[in-house]
């Protein structure tokens, strides 16, 4: 039994998604929570393979588990909410239908392992009074948006509660930082329709990053690379059609947090943003360390 | 094992139940192996057994062929258990020589193949033959009935209930947790589909309640315990303290004008948190008792115990307010007990995606009756939290009902009471009204005629559940308005529609300590947690308890012409037992042979009601037959089989067991 | 083996939950098994342990009690005392070589049409990988001494 926490990295977070990994192992190194990353992990298919043919998308993730029971792993953690979903759904229904893990050999897996996404984990395994006693930097940003996206939450609601979620606003409240209301939390943001029926993803990404700053938020922080891309690199063809002078930082959660409790700027993965720039500059100064709060 | 006593002639009965037995058991080869199991005289198969002619067949052949014993296989004995032992005492034999089997809704029912369940149904009816044999001649006590009635509950159900008693004569404890009488029907301002005032019809009934010579009126109290049994049950009642006399109060309500408490700054729950009240107070104007409460978690005497006591300077001379009253303790004795505890209301905060709690002008239904209502907190003006005037009402259909998230039964008033709501506030407001419904239930007498007036009245109805009440704007035109996203399924697409207040139709759910009150009372919930009826179509305001009865939306959702029927025909069913003046009781007791019984004192501690005592001047234990209730669990644990239970004798059970195993 | 082993259960139901259940699964027309033949009993308390031997030394496979969930016994706490006896029973029935999953107790309430056709299904099913309860006469005549 090994006690670290699998880690199942997924494709975005080696890619588009770099610096989500990036401060996700500095925020993990922080509060000593042991990762191992998969040996041998493969894809998991997301969303795309899933609607196309379920039983093969089951393979894959059910491979994915069974490489982390034969790892002697108790948890596995998918910060990606799609890999997330993915493991989550193939786990759920091969357990309901075990005559689709037949000759899968992976029934045992599926029964051993606990899919986990970090949000959850910090929240249930580390704990508020941690995080609040942790914090090395007080936070001179502004307010922020708490996006949940709708993978992560739906169908199963175990990260968090799947229509009125809380905890990623609770967790950096603990770390000093001020969050708005935004009821667009678990609205989609288009997924891969950015790619391939691009007027209607960017349409709802601007819905999103309107009605945040409306909100009163200065930047919108993510659990999910994708949702973390869709609503960064889009941002100045939104400006150029509606005409809105929008500009926010889009911000993983773990890049704060991990800044919060004294991680090095370099770490963080901050020069993988996009839009907000300016702000991220003012936000992030690293000659400004201060004391426990 | 013993033998029967004399020779056995048994009679079995196969009942066809139209095609509700016939068409799985094959009814007629079950009626032929009956014919050839031992001490089987005769074996019939009739169309329906519990009908007269049916019955007819049985009295009969007890007199003709000399029966001495009868079987009938048909459907559940908590149906026509009773029937068929009554038509063989009609016939003149002893009714206990009776045994029923189940092979409808334990067999027909339940299995698919009709092999199987005629095999089923064979080895119980053979079972039931070698039972039966060991069946003994018994009969039923007699005790007399307690003429009281307990009433828990003092709505409209409970005070229809009590009056009707009482106008009969009979003599009625009406306990009722808050301090005054009126439930819910109290709260409402026009009741559909006449548009009645509610306060209207029912202040006269609490009034006629309140002088009512028949009627002990205790608000404020609760029962605590119950003891007994059909036509003796003792209850505890505990009576909370309101801290005023009522023998002494004149209703004036002087001393709540003269509280220290210029501003009322408590929650009014009666006017659903919508307005404040004092520490001391009266929860309506019309309540019944006319006698205030006073609250000692927010009364500053009771917190500090340095208040001017200005309340009790205003009582003057008549002296009613005593801040030192204790809760106090009432014993009584009832024959019967009717629950009419009523509902509580979907809590909204269950369902988060409507966003009550979250924007402030969103709406439970019983809040808007109370805004409606000239005697709420906004005298009768639909005025918002905020302080406007709504220009577009929605009300959401089914919160918290036929959901399979919260509730999964549909509420029966919602629909009905959402359109009244449409056409008060409309009537008040003028705005333009948005009723959201998935079906329009309007089944009762003027309920469909009210609907269609409501559609002349230029109401829009969208057929759509809705997804989600918010405040995010697509457009500037959505900007400061609550959104109601709904599939419009009817259109064919998805809409927004801007509001400034939502309405929630909250449904109506059991109370939650229901759980605890069925206990108090041995009766059972079912599955939705409402109390359990004897039988849903033909028994719906008994319980499996005899003489608890039920009436109102205890036993389920239901609106007020219905609640009053039930309540009437619960007291209806308390009045023919009290009347007929005892109460017959089951025979199946337990009792001890003497001979047997060595003394080891085992049984004593077995039975939760003392009805097994020790006579120590013959060393053995005798069993009180009246307090016995016929469980059994003395018979099982007598190690020397002394005590032997009627009906479920060690012979009688060991010859069914047999009976279901031998092979056919 | 034989192929076509069905099991033969014997179960004791409780008048007040435990046959209501069973009548609210017929009004419901669900469907299950139909192996299990019920002897209705005032409570779950009433069930003598000798009623259960004979029901195995009269050829049952398997033998269900139901009653009313802890807390909820009709008669107050007769369902206890069920709970007591039949852990003692099956001690003794361990002794006698029968395998626990034969005796089963189950807490149905009235309203738990479903689960009387979860358990007897899953009983039915359970005791058909089992097999029968005695293989032979010759053993099946011991048990009646007992009984």
């Amino acid at each position: 039994m090994s006690s670290a926490y699998g880690y199942f990295p997924g494709c975005s977070l080696k890619g588009t998604g770099i610096a989500y990994e990036e401060s996700l192992l500095a925020l993990f190194h922080l509060l000593d929570l042991p990762l191992a990353e998969l040996d041998d992990w493969n894809c998991c298919g997301a969303t795309s393979y899933m609607s196309i043919d379920e039983r093969s998308a089951f393979s894959l993730s059910a491979r994915n588990l069974t490489l982390a029971q034969k790892a002697g792993h108790r948890d596995l953690m998918a910060p990606c909410s799609a890999c997330y979903l993915a493991l989550r759904k193939t786990q759920d229904y091969l357990q309901r239908y075990p005559k689709l893990a037949a000759g899968n050999g992976a029934l045992a897996a599926i029964r051993a392992v606990r899919v986990r996404h970090p949000l959850e984990i910090i929240y249930s395994d580390v704990g508020l009074d941690r995080i609040r006693k942790k914090v090395a930097r007080q936070w001179h940003g502004g307010r922020v948006a708490c996006y949940y996206g709708c993978q992560m939450v739906r169908p199963y609601g175990e990260v968090d509660c799947d229509t009125d979620p809380t905890r990623m606003d609770e967790l950096l409240r603990a770390a000093g930082v001020s969050t708005v209301e935004y009821p667009l939390k678990t609205k989609c943001c288009g997924g891969s329709l950015t790619g391939t029926t691009h007027e209607v993803g960017v349409r709802l990404n601007y819905i999103l990053l309107k009605e945040a700053a409306r909100k009163g938020a200065e930047a919108i922080v993510t659990v999910c690379p994708l949702c973390q891309y869709n609503l960064d690199a889009y941002q100045a063809e939104i400006r150029r059609s509606s005409k809105d002078p929008v500009d926010l930082p889009i911000l993983y959660f773990t890049q704060i947090l991990a800044w919060v409790l004294g991680a090095e700027i370099e770490s963080l993965g901050l020069t993988r943003a996009i839009a907000g720039r300016k702000r991220i500059a003012q936000w992030f100064k690293p000659a400004e360390r201060e004391a426990y709060v | 094992m013993s033998e029967p006593f004399g020779p056995v002639r048994i009679g079995v009965y196969i009942c066809h139940c139209g095609t509700n037995i016939a068409a799985t058991v094959d009814v007629k080869a079950l009626a032929e192996y009956a014919d050839l199991l031992p001490n089987v005289v005769l074996s019939r198969d009739y169309k329906y057994m519990c009908s007269d002619p049916g019955q007819d067949l049985i009295r009969q052949d007890i007199r003709d062929r000399q029966l001495n014993r009868v079987v009938v296989a048909s459907c559940s004995p908590h149906l026509h258990e009773h029937t068929f032992r009554t038509a063989l005492k009609v016939g003149g034999l002893n009714p206990f020589y009776f045994h029923m089997v189940n092979i409808r809704e334990q067999a027909s029912w339940v299995h698919e193949s009709r092999a199987q369940a005629t095999r089923k149904a064979k080895d119980l009816v053979r079972a039931a033959v070698q039972r039966v044999a060991f069946h003994q001649p018994l009969e039923r006590g007699r005790v007399a009935i307690q003429p009281d009635v307990l009433i828990v509950g003092g709505g409209i159900a409970g005070i229809h209930a009590a009056l009707t008693l009482a106008n009969a004569g009979k003599h009625v404890f009406l306990v009722e947790r808050e301090a005054t009488i009126g439930g819910h029907m109290a709260k409402f301002d026009k009741t559909f589909p006449t548009l009645d005032c509610a306060a209207c019809i029912l202040t006269p009934k609490m009034s006629a309640v309140r002088s009512h010579p028949n009627i002990t009126l205790w608000t404020y109290s609760e029962v605590t315990k119950v003891d007994g049994y059909v036509g003796n049950y003792k209850a505890t009642v505990l009576r909370h303290p309101r801290f005023i006399d009522e023998s002494l109060c004149s209703g004036c309500l002087e001393c709540i004008e003269a509280c220290v408490y210029k501003q009322a700054k408590v929650n009014d729950d009666f006017n659903m948190g919508l307005s404040k009240r004092r520490p001391i107070y009266i929860p309506f104007p019309q309540a019944v008792p006319q006698v205030p409460v006073v609250d000692p978690e927010t009364c500053i005497q009771f917190k500090s115990g340095k208040c001017k006591t200005t309340c009790i300077a205003a009582c003057g001379d008549r002296h009613a307010i005593n801040l030192h009253m204790e809760a106090k303790e009432e014993q009584i004795e009832v024959g019967t007990v009717i629950l009419a505890t009523g509902f509580q209301t979907f809590d909204a905060r269950r369902a988060p995606y409507y966003g009550y709690g979250k924007y402030p002008n969103v709406y439970t239904a019983l809040e808007v009756e109370r805004l409606v209502n000239a005697s709420g907190p906004t005298a009768g003006e639909v005025v918002l939290r905020d302080g406007r005037r709504p220009k577009a009402v929605g009300i959401v259909h089914c919160v918290g009902s036929r959901d399979e998230n919260t509730n999964r039964w549909c509420s029966r008033v919602c629909c009905m009471y959402s359109l009244k709501l449409a056409h008060l506030v409309k009537e008040h407001t003028g705005a333009e009204i948005f009723n959201f419904y998935i079906d329009m239930r309007t089944p009762g007498k003027g309920f469909e005629e009210f609907y269609q007036k409501l559609l002349s009245e230029r109401v829009h109805f969208i057929r759509g559940r809705v997804a989600e009440v918010t405040d995010w704007a697509l457009d500037s035109s959505e900007e400061g308005n609550l959104v109601i996203r709904v599939e419009d399924t009817l259109a064919g697409f998805v809409r927004r529609i801007p509001v400034d207040m939502v309405v929630l139709a909250t449904g109506l759910e059991p109370h939650a300590d229901a759980p605890e009150v069925r206990r108090l009372f041995n009766i059972s919930c079912a599955s939705e947690g409402f109390f359990l009826e004897r039988h849903p179509k033909l028994a719906p305001v008994n319980t499996f308890t005899d003489g608890i009865f039920l009436a109102g939306c205890c036993q389920g959702p239901k609106d007020i012409p219905d609640t009053v029927a039930q309540a009437g025909a619960a007291a209806a069913e308390a009045l023919a037992l009290i009347d007929a003046g005892y109460v017959e009781t089951e025979p199946n007791t337990a009792h001890v042979d003497e001979e047997r019984c060595c003394g080891c004192k085992t049984c004593i501690s077995m039975c939760p009601y003392h009805a097994v005592a020790f006579v120590d001047e013959i060393h053995k234990s005798r069993v009180n037959e009246v307090l016995c209730k016929g469980c059994g669990t003395c018979v099982a644990a007598c190690p020397s089989g002394a005590i032997r239970q009627n009906l479920f004798e060690d012979d009688q059970i060991f010859a069914e067991i047999e009976g279901v195993l031998s092979n056919a | 083996m034989p192929e076509e082993f069905e099991p033969r259960i014997v179960a004791f139901f409780c008048n007040w939950c435990t046959y209501l259940a069973a009548d609210l699964a017929g009004t419901s027309r669900i469907k299950y098994y139909p192996n299990a033949e019920v002897v209705r009993v005032m409570c779950s308390g009433r069930v003598d342990v000798q009623f259960v031997l004979k029901a195995f030394a009269k050829g049952a496979d398997g033998v269900l009690i139901g009653g009313c969930h802890p807390g909820d016994c009709h008669y107050q706490e007769g369902n206890y005392k069920a709970l007591r006896r039949y852990r003692l029973l099956r001690r003794l029935l361990r002794q006698m070589g029968i395998e626990d999953e034969r005796l089963r107790l189950e807490w149905i309430s009235a309203a738990e049409g479903d689960r009387v056709r979860a358990v007897i299904n899953e009983m039915v099913e359970t005791l058909r990988k089992l097999g029968p309860l005695v293989k032979s006469d010759a053993a099946r005549a011991h048990l009646l001494e007992v009984a």
